[in-house]
């Protein structure tokens, strides 16, 4: 694989056209070139950044500095979870919940592709490691979030209707039956809506990058293959997990409804 | 609340009445165990921690003022027999047997106060927490209403019941307290 290497000139060629955008910006009065020249800068330094640091992890070489970089990531994810959703699980319920469930899909997901399909060798090496991770974080993510979002959020909205069957006798798992079928329902549909587009509406991601890199396009398509499927089972994996999770927190030990445990984020008045 | 200390015998009925916000849902929330409560509550003897908390509410069933509904359909909230007992109590309440077809949404709000009693009645308990049950209904069905729960407690049902209405709380209460800042007290 002959991956064509950018030179600086090459990069500084491309910026050209983010200059263009800023030009359009002042001569419609768009107001956006400030943002758009902040955004492109932060842009380049963190992934220069990130460049810097996994080179340096690949070349150490050391399952503990790559789990390290792993687990940051998860951690940031989980925050990323637990700070979507309009309402609160109380005592940091929300990031626990979001990192243990991100925690749990992720370290699956990339263990069983690592050990299964990809294979290097070892099978913790960094540079197939932190990628892998990475792009299954980036989808559990969103997975988690709909779903913490979904089920917190139906909760409070339903609460009669699932108070109303604990009443009637029925466990708190069958009351909230429901609503945990459709906020993991709600978590899926992204993934499935990818999977039905890839390749006719879209170029995925990795495959683009792949091709780009000199890969051959079936090589690159059973990478990509590979890669929504690990995608589609960490989502699935997260959203169970959130669900479940979310409403261990949201019951006690008489199987009552805790909406107490709830409170809606604190938020400015809407402009 | 509380600290709260009374008996309901069989066939009883104790109204309790008193302004929005003293603790009058929440007492019986409390009895059905679905809000967090401290203290001890017997039926027939057992103490209800010994119970699972599903069966206490099976036996301890609690009727809300705005009750909920978890599916479209009416008939979708009754399982096979109970499908039945609608059928021969919704005319007695003055509601079409067809109603049962018909989407939740569809309903009135005194037609759903109706239905969600049958809902409760279905279940044959002991023990009936009723908040508001009538709140919604003009004086026609909250007469019909009335003579069912008349019939329950005959049976030896025990019902306790919040009600705004002191004219209600007369005619079928045996005993009747008011709830007063979270205390009950004689009325």
């Amino acid at each position: 694989m002959n991956a064509i290497l950018l030179t600086p000139f090459d990069l500084a060629i491309a910026s050209v056209l983010i200059v263009l955008d800023g030009v359009l910006s002042l001569v419609l009065r768009l107001g956006l070139h400030t943002q758009l020249a902040w955004a492109a800068g932060r842009m380049v330094v963190q992934l220069v950044l990130i460049g810097f640091i996994l080179r340096l992890v690949f070349a150490l070489a050391s399952p503990l500095a790559t789990l390290a970089v792993v687990l940051v990531m998860v951690a940031i994810a989980g925050r990323e979870v637990a700070a979507r959703p309009e309402q609160r699980l109380g005592r940091f319920g929300n990031y626990a919940v979001g990192a243990s469930a991100v925690a749990i899909a992720t370290f699956l997901t990339a263990i069983l592709a690592l050990t299964t399909a990809i294979r290097p060798q070892p099978w913790y090496e960094a540079r197939y490691a932190i990628p892998l991770a990475g792009i299954v974080l980036g989808n559990v993510l969103n997975g988690g979030s709909l779903a913490l979002d979904s089920l917190l959020g139906g909760v409070v909205r339903e609460r009669a209707a699932i108070e109303a069957q604990l009443a009637l006798g029925a466990s708190f798992g069958r009351a909230m039956r429901g609503l945990i079928r459709a906020s993991v329902r709600r978590a899926l549909l992204p993934i499935i809506n990818q999977m039905s587009a890839a390749g006719v509406v879209t170029l995925p991601g990795i495959m683009t990058g792949q091709i780009l890199a000199g890969m051959d396009p079936l090589e690159a398509a059973k990478y990509q293959i590979l890669l929504i499927f690990l995608l589609s089972g960490g989502s699935g994996l997260a959203a169970v997990a959130v669900v479940y999770l979310a409403a261990m927190r949201l019951t006690d030990d008489r199987q009552r409804l805790r909406i107490d445990r709830l409170t809606a984020r604190t938020r400015g008045p809407r402009p | 609340m509380g600290p709260f200390d009374l008996e309901l015998a069989s066939g009883e009925c104790l109204a309790i009445t008193g302004p929005s916000g003293a603790g009058k849902s929440l007492f019986l929330r409390m009895v059905a165990d679905l809000d967090p409560n401290q203290g001890q509550m017997f039926l027939d003897g057992v103490e209800h921690r010994t119970l699972a908390a599903p069966a206490w509410r099976r036996k301890v069933v609690y009727n809300a003022a705005e009750p909920g509904w978890w599916h479209e359909r009416v008939a979708d909230h009754f399982d096979g027999e109970a499908v039945e007992f609608v059928r021969a109590m919704a005319p007695r309440l003055a509601l079409a047997v067809s109603l049962l077809d018909d989407q939740v949404v569809q309903l009135s709000t005194g037609e759903r106060q109706r239905m969600a009693l049958i809902r409760a009645l279905a279940l044959a308990s002991p023990v009936l927490l009723l908040d508001e049950v009538t709140g919604a209904l003009d004086e026609d069905s909250t007469a019909l209403v009335e003579a069912v729960l008349r019939e329950r407690l005959a049976a030896g049902v025990a019902i306790a019941m919040v009600t705004h209405s002191a004219a209600q709380a007369a005619r079928l209460g045996h005993r009747h307290l008011r709830m007063e800042a979270g205390r009950l007290v004689p009325a």
